[in-house]
C-alpha cells in the first residue's frame, strides 16, 4: 500500500522538522522551522481526513503563531543561553519516559472506539448546515464555541493590561512602505473576498468562521505592515466593537432564545441555518480583528520602534 | 492511525524535552506550541479511527477550538515574555543558583 509508506515519510518529516526546531542555536532559524513543522502538519491534517483543520492550521497555527513568534525574536534575540548540563539529561529521561509510557498506552486503544459520528449525522438534518462540524461548532456545541470567543477576548484585555494603556492601536509609527502598499492594496481585497467565500462554505464544506477569520487576520495584518493609511483612519471604536461583536452575538442569542422560553441556545426549528449564518458572520470579523490586534498590537510602548 | 498516534507521542516527548531544557522563555513557547499540536493529532487519529467510515467529527471541532485558544495562549505568553524582558533585560528565567 502506497498509502502507508506516505504516512511514514511525513512521520519522520514531522519528527525530524520538530526536532530541528527545537534545538536548533539560532532562535529565529527554530521559528522558520516551526512555521514549517506547522505546514507539515496542515499536511497530517489532510491525510487523517480533517480539511477542515489542515486550512485552520496552516493559516493559524503556521501563520498567526508564525507571526507572533518573528515579531517576539525580532525583539528578544540577543538573550539566549545555553542550558546547564544536569538539566539537559533529565529532560531527555523524563521525555523518554514519557514517550515509553505513553506509547504504550496508545497502542492498547481499541480499534473502534465509542463514536459520535453517527448520532451527529442522524441529527444533522435539524441543524441547519449540511457540514457536520460546522454543526457541531455552531449548533450542537455552540456554548463551547462562544465560550471561546470569550478567550479571545481575555487574550485582548490581558494584552492590554500588560501594555498598560487602555489603545488598541499599536504605539509605534507606521512607515509607509510603498512596495508592501501597493501589494496590499491589491492582495487585500481578495483577501476579504476569499474570508467571505471561506464563511460562505462552511455551511456545506470545508471552511467557517475559524479559517474565514484567519484569512482576515492576515489581511488585518499585511495592512499594519504595509503601513497603510486605512490603519491610522480606522476608529478604536469601530476596532473594540469588532472586537466584541461575536462573543456579543452568541450573548444576545442567548438572551433572546432565554426570554423567549427555549434552552440555552436552543434553536427554534427551522431559524437554525438564519441563526448560525448571523452568528458566524459575527464570530468571523471577531476572530480576524482579535488575531490582528494579538500580532500586532504586542510591543509594550518604551520597548523602541522596530 | 497506529502512525499519527505513535506521532503524536514522539512529537508531545519532544516538546517536553525542550520545554524543560532551554532556559530561554521563547523557546519554551515554541516547545509549548509543538506539544499542543501533538495532543490535536492524538485526537483527530483517534477521531479517524480505521479509515473504513467518514472522521468523527466531534473531535474535529474540538481540534478547531484547541487552536484558537493555542493561539490566544500564545499570544498572552510572548507579552508576558517581552514584558519581562523590557522589566529586567532578559528572556530566561532566573536559575535557582542564582538567587
Amino acid at each position: 500500500m502506497p498509502e502507508i509508506g506516505f504516512d511514514l515519510l511525513l512521520a519522520s518529516a514531522l519528527l525530524w522538522i520538530a526536532w530541528r526546531a527545537l534545538t536548533s542555536p539560532d532562535v529565529f532559524k527554530a521559528v522558520v522551522l516551526f512555521i514549517t513543522f506547522g505546514l507539515l502538519m496542515a499536511l497530517a491534517w489532510v491525510r487523517l481526513g480533517a480539511p477542515d483543520i489542515a486550512l485552520a492550521e496552516a493559516a493559524i497555527g503556521g501563520g498567526i503563531t508564525g507571526a507572533l513568534l518573528l515579531d517576539a525574536a525580532g525583539q528578544l534575540a540577543t538573550t539566549d543561553a545555553a542550558p546547564p548540563r544536569g538539566r539537559t539529561l533529565l529532560a531527555a529521561t523524563l521525555a523518554l519516559l514519557v514517550a515509553l509510557l505513553l506509547g504504550a498506552a496508545v497502542l492498547q486503544i481499541p480499534d473502534a472506539p465509542a463514536r459520535l459520528g453517527p448520532a451527529v449525522s442522524a441529527a444533522l438534518p435539524e441543524s441547519g448546515v449540511t457540514q457536520p462540524v460546522t454543526a457541531v461548532l455552531l449548533n450542537f456545541r455552540g456554548y463551547d464555541t462562544w465560550l471561546e470567543l470569550g478567550v479571545l477576548l481575555l487574550a485582548v484585555l490581558a494584552l492590554l493590561a500588560l501594555r498598560g494603556t487602555s489603545h488598541l492601536q499599536d504605539v509605534r509609527p507606521l512607515t509607509a512602505d510603498p512596495l508592501l502598499g501597493g501589494l496590499a492594496s491589491v492582495l487585500v481585497p481578495l483577501m476579504v473576498l476569499a474570508g467571505g467565500y471561506l464563511l460562505w462554505l462552511g455551511t456545506h464544506a470545508a471552511g467557517g468562521a475559524f479559517q474565514a477569520g484567519a484569512m482576515l487576520a492576515g489581511a488585518g495584518v499585511l495592512l499594519r505592515l504595509a503601513g497603510h493609511r486605512t490603519v491610522e483612519q480606522a476608529s478604536s471604536r469601530l476596532l473594540q466593537v469588532a472586537i466584541v461583536c461575536g462573543f456579543a452575538a452568541f450573548l444576545l442569542t442567548a438572551l433572546i432564545l432565554l426570554a423567549s422560553g427555549y434552552a440555552l441556545l436552543e434553536y427554534p426549528a427551522g431559524r437554525a441555518r438564519t441563526l448560525i449564518v448571523l452568528i458566524e458572520t459575527a464570530a468571523a470579523v471577531s476572530i480576524g480583528c482579535t488575531l490582528a490586534t494579538l500580532v500586532t498590537g504586542a510591543t509594550p510602548p518604551g520597548a523602541g520602534a522596530r | 492511525m497506529t502512525v499519527y498516534l505513535l506521532l503524536a507521542v514522539g512529537l508531545f516527548a519532544l516538546g517536553l524535552f525542550a520545554l524543560i531544557a532551554h532556559p530561554n522563555l521563547l523557546r519554551k513557547v515554541i516547545a509549548l506550541n509543538v506539544m499542543g499540536g501533538a495532543v490535536f493529532l492524538m485526537l483527530a487519529a483517534i477521531a479517524a479511527g480505521d479509515r473504513q467510515r467518514s472522521p468523527d467529527p466531534v473531535p474535529h471541532a474540538m481540534v478547531l477550538t484547541g487552536i484558537v485558544v493555542a493561539v490566544s495562549v500564545t499570544a498572552f505568553a510572548l507579552a508576558l515574555v517581552r514584558r519581562l524582558h523590557a522589566e529586567t533585560g532578559s528572556a530566561c528565567l532566573p536559575e535557582a543558583d542564582e538567587q
